[in-house]
């Protein structure tokens, strides 16, 4: 990717939550490492996809990016401006720049604030737009591109459509002319007909107003179809990233794999064809992840030598970068799949696993 | 005659003061043994109303009425009193859900439940009951059975929760699973396992299953004959590949445009479907899916659209389907069934707690646009 306009660099960056104990919770017992060491770069204009299963700190990393969650350590390069050193006041004024949208456009949106006030908000807090006509105008433009009507303006979000809503949130993101958008599962709360709208609407935006997008989803599909770069993280780090299309067509990483093949495509003759990598066993708890590459636990290619106490660090292989010591002899075919041994995971907060208690903070607490 | 015949079920909600909403509304369908039968639809479309009304689970609340049939193995079970149904449910017919939280109980070891279900349907007591149930746990994939019966629900992970309600639902070896959205709320990777279980079920045990999602890609993997819901009725019936090769309903068509695939393009524009389930048209006004609709004609309005069954065993209900190549539109038309409402009923879907906001209907929106 050098060579190209790159308006995002993230490098190692950590978010690794304290877990309390004790009668005050006064005691640090030891971290949940929700994000763990990651590097990427979203180049100006495109689309950037995140997937992941739960808990594997894909809204962890969204919000450190902008500076919501304060990151462990690490930086993070806004065109040039480091984010992470940079005071509040002058970070608030960044803020304009970069923009949210929430996967549950009900609980992000105010209820007792109409459309308009919603929107006006951001314009008050950055100070755009002169007077209220000017405001008003900004205000109008933007309902045009995200297809609400005008009389939208006086409504309250209980009165539209979960689709509706939605535009109501890209509605006060876009109002203050943002470059990026990180969007966290932006569609996977909505019925799949308006899904669709929702996702076109996003690429139109796109193209026409330039915008940079984080897209943070668990839909493999939709990220595939909106994303010019896919990263996949397991338990807080990235094990690959390539192109989309290339993701899909070679696969190196034994996760991506057996995600790809998990995915219900809606095609009767390609479920049929298809074979399933089934993954043995559930997802480890980020607060205590496995040692070495923290897939070895379930990967059906893991070695005796290596896996099981070297972390794989992301190198390049080909177009793609993947973190697995053996990529090259698994796409060769070289080494072969075999069984996994279930291990049990406990449910946050049970059994072995000690709890977590520092509660996340509030979407939709900035502007 | 099949396992479970449903005909023509409904079930409404009256309201004091409001006007009656029909959640299901004449919905048939069968499922024969070892046969798996999908139940698509967007949210509220009634497949969660469908499954309980057939298991009498409905909350018995004033102003609920269920009307039509489930017959299954020759008995009714709408008619049956609440002791038969209850040997019935768990013993020839079981349910998985989408919570498994919820229907686990919390306070009882996994254990405990599995072999109570057991001692009450196929009277296995003590030891044996204990080995069947570890037996069970080991079936659907549960490591370390033994230690895993002495366990709480919450000990467990979603995936595994999964497991053992499922495990609780095959105990009695029912010839009839309904899965109400069984893995919406998993991750891919476990959705993937436990659809594996459950074919692997329905193959080894000959158990006839009803599944219930809005997933399109679950169906193309899992079902022999397919029932796509749409505001309380069945719009569209047909095995699984003609429905995705050649979907006439436009509704099925819409459903199949707006999904993204997996294995299409970066950027390959999807073809939503106009606005939203809230804005639709009461079937008894004309056709529900209307207000919606790029393929509506004049005759789709005024009355219900009857619902066609064609030569090749599909059926769909629409006054101008989705054409298919070769095939002219009064030839493949083998009966008509008129598509009665009743007057005044209106969709569950069309009065939530608050007011449609696309009111009315406009004009047909055209192909092309995205409002
Ligand atoms: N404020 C917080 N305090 C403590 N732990 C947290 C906090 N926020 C997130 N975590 C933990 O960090 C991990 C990653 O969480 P995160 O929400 O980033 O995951 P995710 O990939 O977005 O998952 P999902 O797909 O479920 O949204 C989880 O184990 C979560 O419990
Ligand atoms: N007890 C009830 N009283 C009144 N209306 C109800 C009741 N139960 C369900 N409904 C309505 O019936 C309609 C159908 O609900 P149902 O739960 O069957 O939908 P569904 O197809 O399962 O949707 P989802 O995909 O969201 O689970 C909904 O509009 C719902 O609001
Ligand atoms: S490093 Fe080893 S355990 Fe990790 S993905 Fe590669 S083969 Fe599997
Ligand atoms: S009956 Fe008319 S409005 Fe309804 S789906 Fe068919 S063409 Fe569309
Ligand atoms: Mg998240
Ligand atoms: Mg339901």
């Amino acid at each position: 990717m050098t060579g190209t306009d790159v308006l995002v660099e993230v490098r190692d960056l950590k978010v690794h939550f304290p877990i309390k104990r004790g009668v005050l919770f006064d005691r640090t017992i030891g971290h949940v490492k929700a994000v763990d060491g990651v590097d990427l770069r979203i180049p100006r204009g495109q689309t950037y996809g995140l997937v992941g299963e739960s808990g594997c700190g894909k809204s962890t990393l969204g919000r450190a990016l902008l500076q919501l969650t304060p990151p462990t350590t690490g930086e993070v390069n806004f065109d040039g401006v480091e984010l992470t050193t940079l005071p509040a006041g002058k970070l608030r004024a960044m803020r304009r720049r970069m923009q949210m949208i929430f996967q549950d456009p009900m609980s992000s949106l105010d209820p007792r604030q109409n459309v308009e006030s919603i929107l006006t908000e951001g314009l008050h807090t950055h100070g755009i737009g002169g007077n209220r006509d000017e405001r008003r105008k900004i205000i109008a433009e933007t309902l045009d591109k995200v297809g609400l009507p005008r009389w939208a303006l006086s409504r309250y979000p209980h009165e539209f459509s979960g689709g509706q809503r939605q535009r109501i949130g890209i509605a006060r993101a876009l109002v203050l002319g943002p470059e990026l958008i990180v969007a966290d599962e932006p569609v996977s709360a909505l019925d799949v007909s308006i899904q669709a709208q929702v996702i076109n609407l996003l690429d139109e935006l796109q193209d026409s107003l330039g915008l940079t997008y984080l897209v943070i989803a668990h839909d493999l599909a939709v990220v595939r179809h909106i994303s010019d770069i896919v990263g996949v993280m397991y338990l807080g780090g990235l094990v690959e990233e390539a192109p989309s299309d290339r993701l899909y067509t070679e696969p190196l990483h034994p996760y991506t794999r057996a995600l790809m093949s998990a995915v219900p495509v809606p095609d009767p003759d390609v479920e049929d064809r298809r074979e399933r990598i089934l993954l043995a066993g559930d997802l480890p708890s980020p607060a205590n992840p496995p040692s070495g590459c923290r897939f070895h636990t379930r990967c059906p290619w893991a070695q005796p030598t290596r896996c099981a106490d070297e972390r794989p660090v992301l190198r390049e292989v080909g177009e793609s970068r993947v973190a697995c010591h053996f990529a090259e002899q698994i796409a060769s075919g070289e080494l072969r799949p075999h069984q996994v041994q279930v291990q049990i995971v406990r449910p946050e907060g049970e059994g072995e696993e000690p709890d977590v208690v520092s509660a996340p903070s509030e979407p939709g607490s900035f502007v | 005659m099949a396992l479970l015949e449903v005909d023509d079920l409904s079930v409404t909600f009256a309201r004091r003061g409001q006007r009656a909403v029909r959640a299901v509304d004449g919905v048939s369908f069968s499922v024969d043994a070892g046969e798996v039968v999908g139940l698509v639809g967007e949210s509220g479309c009634g497949k969660s109303v469908t499954s309980l009304a057939i298991m009498g689970l409905l909350p018995k609340q004033p102003g609920l009425r269920v009307g039509g049939k489930a017959v299954f193995d020759g008995s009714d079970l709408l008619q049956l009193d609440d002791r038969s149904r209850r040997d019935i449910r768990g013993r020839d017919i079981a349910m998985i859900f989408q919570d498994p939280l919820s229907s686990l109980n919390p306070v009882i070891p996994i254990g405990l439940q599995v072999t109570e279900v057991l001692t009450r349907h196929r009277g296995m007591r003590g030891d044996a009951a204990a080995k069947e149930a570890a037996q069970l746990l080991d079936r659907v994939g549960i490591p370390d059975p033994k230690r895993r019966l002495k366990e709480y629900p919450h000990q467990l992970s979603g995936g595994m929760r999964q497991r053992a309600l499922i495990a609780m639902a095959v105990a009695c070896q029912p010839r009839l699973l309904i899965a109400d959205e069984p893995t919406t709320a998993l991750d891919v990777t476990i959705q993937a396992q436990i659809l594996e279980l459950l074919k692997d079920l329905v193959r080894d045990s000959g158990t006839a299953l009803v599944m219930i999602t809005h997933d399109l890609g679950v169906v193309a993997g899992m079902c022999d004959s397919i029932n796509v819901l749409y505001g309380g009725r069945v719009v569209e019936t047909a095995r699984r590949r003609p429905l995705f090769r050649e979907p006439r309903h436009p509704y099925t068509v819409g459903l199949l445009g707006s999904v993204p695939r997996l294995d299409a393009g970066r950027g390959e524009r999807l073809n939503p479907i106009p606005g939203s389930v809230r804005d639709l048209l009461p079937w008894p006004d004309g056709c529900a899916f209307a207000p919606r609709c790029t393929r509506r004609v004049d005759a789709c309005v005024g009355e219900p659209p009857q619902l066609v069954l064609a030569h090749d065993g599909r059926s769909y209900r629409c006054v101008n389907p989705a054409p298919v190549p070769g095939l002219r539109p009064t030839e493949e038309i083998r009966e008509t069934v008129p598509g009665e409402a009743e007057p005044g009923t209106v969709p569950a879907q069309a009065v939530p707690g608050d007011a449609p906001a696309v009111p009315g209907l406009g004009p047909a929106p055209s192909e092309e646009e995205t409002p």
